[in-house]
């Protein structure tokens, strides 16, 4: 343990109760160097609980969690001088300016770059002489942000970074981020903006009811999911709807509309290349739909539905 | 005034338990004194000899207010708990007042409520009908307790009216407390500072100057005399009081921003100074207000008792018996008085070590200890910071109230050799006070839910203290109090060995807590 090229952080089969409730049932979770890594879930799924357990801040119950190869319980102050994290919802001291608070955190961290707040804190066109209690919830999360993005960390640790920020404003953080990985660093950043993870992460885990149910790259993932697809054909289509793979078939005389597994995708084309093809949309799975298929189309026997889980999460 | 009515159901369903619980507590400690004054005296010169006494203590009267008719039962229920009745109507008034007004606007749930459609003053309306209600079932309580007990009911009535009254005047002053502060924090301090401010004035006063008196709530309800020839018009001065400040609390509303006091907070500097790099820094920075407003405050205190010292031998004549009971270990009669006195300010003192002790349970509550934990700055040591911040501050504060009272008899008496005699004995109770905060510390690391139950050891305390001997409590339940174990200095001599001895227990009580701590998760 403790070397230098050991992971960023990996856990196995991580077990996290409060009293009764089992918050993190035998979650799983790699990060690898150099990757910006979604991390990704409903609320409630167990998110927030597993970065307070990678961050020391709560015990495990049984599992294996190790942050660069150390022990995040025992070493929790030496480790954290290698990362930077955000929580989700950032409370500031009433009584300090947003600039003490930067300050602060960035000593408490081992050292800040100057010229690197003053930049960020331009970019994301923050007030540093305001006091916490005068901050909206958005110049809270840019407080912290911009402590967390002037650290010289290896790891950002970042849970709904973007939760009351404006758009200009998540654009600029995710420019930030973008800025990180190209320095050859690593983020694991939760979220439930699927937006936002389709745009920065190279890697996703899932995870639902604190276990993970999915990981990899988005291509990956994809394999896993349907495409839709609409075509207006010369002929009405014949076979598509014995051909396995294929769902929610609308065929309305020479027009198509329907979903298919990704792996069954050739045999689909080959279908409609013998009716004739005169025009064709193809529209890959978004994140959205993986989400969907996750958590609301098909859940599993255990679990209620969550349903409302599709509006909350855009 | 759309919505007031929503708003005052919803806050009286909120408060029902809370305002049960005070009202039992004002009842008991009115009820209480009846009780034990009954069974402690088995004849009626008996109790004409010790009402004798009490008549020329003046560190009672310091502590209570005017002495009358203290040969009756009636006459010792009202100069016994008048005067610690009014602070707890104080005490919940402002806490009813600040949990719907500026806690609320704080949190931004007022917000959000505010953008329903509900009249400008409809919360606040809400949150002062809630308050006055709330006394007039305090006051309640209280007559009826005495009634039962059973007492003349018109004094009884008046008791219960005067309180109720009282609590309707800090209603007002709380009031305007929340519209002056844009914090919960600091509409505390100032409300908290004008209770002890009137607990104060009429303290001095009724030692000294009696014009000091009548500028006090509380003197104006001992003013009513019950149980001595009761009179009403008091009433009238405490309804005025109370209606002057709430419709100042209403005119500085209409004049301030939602979200803003009229104390507004101004922009602060772009950088942290060069203290603000620790977990120490920081939790001196967070708490040097605090520690600040302690050490003005008991100082004031201090001074004000230190100033009545002298006014103690005339008051006391050449009655023997008071001088036999307060002289223990044949000090002089002033010693005694500040004997007593010193022990008061140690306890009102443990009001900032507990808070303090609590604070850092607070950062955790409401998240901000999860930013700092998750940088390099370790668990003990954070808490190691808010606990030297904590020691530091107990030092000073009873520092101060020493010197304050040293200095008040110094400037009364022109004798400044008595200022070092009379300060540094406060000293000793730093023991007792540390092991009320360790117990706070524990509490924070072994039950952290229940960390509010950290007060009870000073109510506690505060009882034995006032009402130990009153109460005829068994030796070994006012043993629980640390303050038992130690001489009282001046009057007495220190010792080292209980000294050492508590202070040890305040060790143990603070390692177990911090060792608990480090072994839990962060809420």
């Amino acid at each position: 343990m403790g070397t230098g090229d050991a992971a960023p952080l990996e856990i196995r089969g991580l077990v996290k109760t409060f009293g009764s409730v089992r918050a993190l049932d035998g979650l799983d979770l790699a990060v690898r160097p150099g990757e910006v890594h979604g991390f990704l879930g409903p609320n409630g799924a167990g998110k927030s609980t597993t970065i307070r357990v990678l961050l020391g801040l709560l015990r495990k119950n049984a599992g294996e969690v190790r942050l660069f190869g150390g022990d995040p319980w025992r070493d929790a102050a030496a480790l954290h001088r290698r990362l930077a994290y955000v929580p989700g919802d950032v409370n500031l001291w009433p009584n300090l300016t947003g600039g003490e608070v930067i300050d602060l955190l960035g000593r408490l961290r081992g050292g800040l770059d100057r010229t690197r707040v003053d930049e960020l804190v331009e970019r994301f066109e923050l007030d540093p002489t305001k006091r916490g209690r005068s901050y909206s919830k958005g110049n809270r999360q840019k407080v912290a942000l911009v402590a967390a993005l002037a650290a010289d960390v290896e790891l950002l640790v970042l849970d709904e970074p973007t939760s009351g920020l404006d758009p200009i404003m998540e654009a600029v953080f995710q420019g930030c981020v973008d800025e990180f990985r190209d320095r050859g660093r690593t983020v694991l950043l939760s979220s439930h903006i699927l937006a936002e993870v389709e745009r920065l992460c190279d890697r996703v885990s899932i995870i639902r009811a604190g276990r993970t149910v999915e990981t990899g790259t988005l291509a990956e993932l994809r394999h896993l999911t349907r495409t839709s697809i609409a075509a207006e054909l010369a002929t009405p289509p014949r076979g598509l709807d014995v051909l396995p793979g294929v769902h929610d078939l609308v065929v309305e005389g020479t027009r198509a509309r329907f979903e298919i597994d990704t792996v069954a995708l050739d045999g689909a084309l080959d279908v409609l290349r013998a009716a004739g093809v005169r025009s064709l949309t193809c529209q890959p799975p978004t994140l959205e739909e993986l989400f969907l298929r996750h958590y609301g189309d098909e859940p599993t026997a255990a679990e209620p539905p969550e349903a409302d889980y599709a509006v909350t999460g855009r | 005034m759309t919505g007031t009515g929503v708003f005052l159901r919803t806050f009286l369903r909120r408060d029902r338990w809370v305002m049960l619980w005070w009202g039992i507590g004002a009842a008991l400690l009115y009820y209480t004194q009846a009780v034990s004054v009954a069974d402690l005296y088995t004849t009626q010169a008996e109790f004409a000899r010790a009402a004798a006494t009490m008549q020329h203590n003046a560190a009672f009267i310091a502590l209570s207010g005017p002495p009358r008719a203290l040969n009756t039962i009636g006459g010792q229920v009202t100069w016994q708990a008048t005067a610690f009745g009014a602070i707890v109507a104080g005490l919940m008034s402002m806490f009813l007042v600040g949990r719907h007004t500026r806690a609320e606007e704080e949190s931004g749930r007022d917000e959000l409520v505010r953008a329903a459609a509900v009249g400008r003053h409809a919360p606040m309306t809400a949150a002062l009908v809630t308050s006055l209600l709330a006394n007039l079932f305090l006051g309640a309580l209280v007559a009826l307790s005495l009634v039962a007990y059973p007492l003349a009911a018109a004094d009884s009535l008046a008791l219960g009216a005067g309180l109720a009254l009282c609590g309707w005047v800090y209603t007002g002053t709380a009031l305007v407390a929340a519209q002056l502060t844009s914090s919960t924090r600091g509409m505390y301090g100032l409300a908290g500072a004008f209770i002890g401010l009137t607990y104060a004035l009429r303290a001095v006063g009724d030692v000294g100057n009696p014009v000091l008196t009548w500028l006090s709530p509380i003197g104006w309800y001992q003013a009513m005399h019950a149980f001595s020839g009761v009179r009403w018009w008091p009433l009238l001065l405490l309804l005025a009081a109370a209606a002057a400040t709430s419709a100042t609390a209403y005119a500085v509303f209409a004049r301030r921003d939602f979200g803003s006091g009229v104390l507004a907070s101004r922009p602060g500097p772009e950088r942290a100074g060069r203290s603000l790099q620790s977990g120490l820094g920081l939790a001196w920075r967070l708490q040097r207000g605090a520690v600040a407003g302690w050490v003005v405050g008991l100082f004031c205190l201090g001074v004000a008792y230190g100033s009545i010292g002298d006014d103690v031998g005339d008051l006391v004549g050449d009655s023997g018996t008071t001088r036999d009971m307060f002289a223990q270990g044949g000090a002089g009669l002033v010693d005694g008085f500040f004997a007593t006195a010193l022990l008061m300010l140690a306890v009102i003192g443990c009001g900032f070590a507990i808070s303090s002790a609590l604070r850092p349970r607070t950062e955790e509550v409401e998240g901000r200890a999860e930013t700092l934990l998750a940088t390099a700055l370790a668990r003990n040591r954070w808490l190691l910071g808010h606990t030297a911040v904590t020691v530091l501050g107990v030092l000073l504060v009873l520092a101060a109230a020493g010197l304050g009272l040293g200095a008040g008899y110094a400037l009364v008496t022109g004798d400044g050799g008595a200022l070092p005699r009379l300060s540094l004995p406060i000293l000793e109770y730093v023991a007792p006070v540390l092991v009320l905060s360790g117990f706070a510390r524990l509490l924070a690391g072994l039950a952290p839910r229940a960390a509010t139950l950290a007060w009870l050891p000073l109510a506690f305390a505060a009882v034995v203290m006032l009402f130990g001997a009153v109460l005829r409590l068994p030796q070994w339940v006012q043993d629980l109090s640390p303050f038992e174990h130690l001489p009282l200095v001046p009057a007495q001599e220190f010792r080292w060995l209980p000294f050492l001895a508590v202070l040890l227990a305040a060790a143990c009580l603070s390692a177990a807590g911090q060792a608990a701590f480090r072994r839990r998760d962060l809420h």
